[in-house]
């Protein structure tokens, strides 16, 4: 049909009317670009607008509310809970200030749940991104079995975070029946079986566990969890350098830490500027890999720190419980518990957002000296 | 360079170049395969969890009672406790039968939703691609500067008003809050626009003279040629969808105990958490659960690699 009316193109003059008309017609039907344009934006439009857009503006209002109050009958959006203040005898003195950021720079669940993540990103982000140059530097070094190396390496990225840290929790947890006890006793020779994660001790020869053994579990699930797509962008990389540098410098005589170390690491830099940004914001995110580190722990009422509720509802302080809660799991627990959530886990948002902005700043300058592109 | 292509001194330099080799080579995969254990060993764990005894898995000390307790009749019956719609509840003890909140219920929830939210990335990052890709309007500049923008703040702040607004409309523990809240992935529409540039111009304007319209020959043009593209997206969205969990935790957190008639709106990572995290599950069929939830992802793995590795090396989104 195209192609037939294409060659009619150069004959127009002895086409039949009809068809000539036809044709005229539909390029009548044909909107301008700039509409059809604006025609497909529409679906993408509506939802940026209503769940990104709006969401970013009205978080920085909630933060900024003076004792932020919800107010039922306000809506979501923080002005309309500004303006239903204002017409409530109870809330009339609202307006905009810091009180909120004051509120949580003042509860110290959330200046430990900022202790807790930057202890976290420090161990982790770190031995991750070296763990991971290492073993793409050999992966690309070796020829047999690669490919089989590859695909179990990147395994790890093709699972549900929350199913895999079941079974680590399984592995870790269950005293003295789990898999890493038993290598330990068995295997090393450790005598008693040691407390991962649990904040309540159910065998005897266990005790409960601290915030070093869970904290070391944390890390081994986030290394496990997180070296495979590090591996997957620095193979890329180190796919692009040129292997005639690599020749020059064993010609030369140098070591193969040497061509490491002048040759390997310089080229890849700009990959792992990338994956060391990337890690740290992310990092400074987590949320789900620690939780599911902590399967059930919330059903034993033992979420915040330090506290385990016991079955009559008394406070025992000498258990651990939940010892590790990020930042963002600080951020959602607050948004499901009170009347003024919304205003403190938004200003507790915002702090994060800067926290994120000044490191990735600071590594945008150290970088600017050290990144060969 | 290979050995052969090397020019040694006398055979005493060759051979003190060819052990360093050998011992270097055996470091490289002794190193790799020591990880390669590590990454692997919570795989075996599930598969000798999925398979055991799950009555006698749990009282084992060491290696030989494991053996012994755990390999005595074992089967495929720890699967048929994953679906097990009966539970008992950890404070009353009373078994309590569950027809809404079983683990199928959770699959059946995650399916819609994973089809559901793939459905509306997919036309909404295709179509909005092609607007910033092929046509010319005015503020596009300044538009796709903003979606730009938006990829920079974090989700985080944006969960916070989300949630509100899904409790303001009645949306908890609805579909509608599972899969519209996402309908739109600012990265899709910005691999999708990369795909849709590198299609030729004169393809467009030999499709103008031909007398197309614009939407046909997104239709039928440049949506077959970049399928690919589209492939990598809807399996990665389908990915994503099956292992959320922040999102549905907020906004569909079913609790099991008080909805007896009613069905869950749990997704499978949620239900996994709220149904085995209660101590009384045996763990046997704990790590069944998880084998439940992993065998769709390593299908998936197994028959579209090409499609997932190139659309993660590109996007960096957790699937």
């Amino acid at each position: 049909m195209a192609a037939m009316e294409n060659t009619l193109k150069g004959t127009e003059v002895v086409m039949d009317p009809v068809k000539a008309k036809l044709i005229s017609k539909r390029k009548l039907i044909q909107l301008p670009q700039w509409a059809v344009a604006w025609l497909v934006l529409i679906p993408a439009l509506i939802f940026i607008t209503m769940f990104m857009l709006y969401p970013i503006i009205n978080t920085f209002l909630y933060a900024f509310i003076q004792d932020f109050s919800y107010v039922p009958g306000g809506g979501s959006f923080a002005l309309g809970q500004f303006f239903a203040g204002l017409n409530n005898e109870l809330f009339d003195s609202v307006r905009f200030g810091l009180s909120n950021f004051a509120e949580v720079l003042d509860r110290p669940d959330f200046i430990a749940s900022i202790g807790n993540t930057s202890i976290l990103v420090l161990v982790e982000v770190p031995l991750t991104i070296i763990v991971s140059l290492l073993i793409a530097t050999f992966l690309n070094s070796i020829k047999v079995l690669k490919g089989f190396y590859q695909t179990v390496f990147f395994l790890p990225y093709v699972t549900n975070t929350i199913a895999l840290g079941l079974v680590f929790n399984l592995a870790f947890n269950k005293t003295p029946g789990g898999l890493i006890n038993i290598m330990l006793m068995n295997v090393f020779g450790v005598k008693d079986p040691i407390n991962w994660l649990s904040s309540t001790a159910y065998t005897e020869g266990a005790g409960l566990s601290t915030k070093f053994t869970q904290g070391v579990v944390i890390v081994l699930y986030s290394l496990w969890n997180g070296i495979a797509f590090k591996i997957l962008v620095f193979m890329s990389g180190l796919a692009t350098i040129d292997s005639q540098y690599y020749n020059a410098a064993k010609i030369d005589g140098a070591s193969n830490f040497t061509i490491w170390r002048r040759i390997t690491l310089p080229l890849l830099s700009p990959q792992i500027l990338y994956i060391t940004i990337t890690s740290f914001i992310g990092a400074f995110k987590m949320y789900s890999g620690v939780m599911a580190v902590y399967q059930g722990a919330e059903s034993t009422g033992a979420y915040f720190f330090g506290t385990v509720a016991g079955k009559d509802g008394s406070i025992e302080p000498e258990n651990i419980g939940m010892a590790w809660i990020p930042v963002v799991g600080w951020i959602y627990k607050e948004l499901e518990s009170n009347y003024k959530a919304p205003g403190v886990a938004s200003a507790a948002s915002l702090i994060l957002l800067g926290i994120i902005m000044v490191i990735t700043a600071v590594q945008f300058a150290v970088s600017k000296k050290r990144v060969h592109y | 360079m290979a050995a052969h292509e090397m020019y040694f001194a006398d055979d005493k330099a060759r051979k003190a170049y060819m052990t360093k080799k050998i011992l270097s080579n055996v470091f490289v995969y002794l190193f790799l395969s020591i990880f390669a254990l590590f990454l692997i060993a919570p795989f075996i764990l599930m598969i000798i969890g999925t398979f055991v005894n799950a009555d006698n898995f749990e009282n084992f000390k060491n290696y030989a009672e494991f053996k012994e307790l755990g390999f005595a009749n074992w089967g495929f019956s720890n699967f048929a406790k994953v679906f097990n719609s009966k539970f008992e509840n950890p404070i009353t003890g009373e078994i309590m039968e569950s027809k809404g909140n079983n683990f199928g219920v959770f699959f059946l929830n995650t399916l819609i939703v994973a089809v559901g939210s793939t459905t509306v990335t997919v036309v909404t990052a295709v179509l909005a691609a092609f607007a910033f890709a092929r046509l010319q309007f005015k503020g596009k500049d300044a538009l796709f500067a903003l979606l730009l923008a938006t990829m920079m703040i974090p989700g985080e702040m944006m969960v916070i008003t989300n949630y509100m607004t899904v409790r303001m409309i009645g949306w908890m523990n609805t579909f509608a809050a599972l899969i519209l809240v996402h309908g739109v992935s600012v990265f899709y529409v910005f691999y999708l626009r990369q795909t849709f540039q590198q299609i030729p111009n004169e393809l467009y304007l030999a499709a103008k003279v031909d007398g197309v319209s614009d939407l046909g020959y997104l239709w039928k043009v440049m949506i077959p040629i970049a399928m690919p593209t589209i492939t990598t997206i809807i399996i990665l969205s389908m990915m994503g969808s099956w292992n959320s969990f922040v999102w549905p935790n907020l906004v569909a957190p079913g609790n099991w105990m008080d909805k007896k008639d009613g069905h869950s709106m749990m997704l499978v990572s949620n239900g996994l958490r709220a149904l085995f995290s209660q101590g009384k599950t045996l763990d046997a069929v704990k790590l069944a659960g998880s084998m439940v939830i992993s065998i769709p992802l390593f299908i998936v793995f197994i028959v579209f690699r090409k499609y997932i590795m190139r659309g993660v090396s590109r996007s960096g989104i957790k699937g």
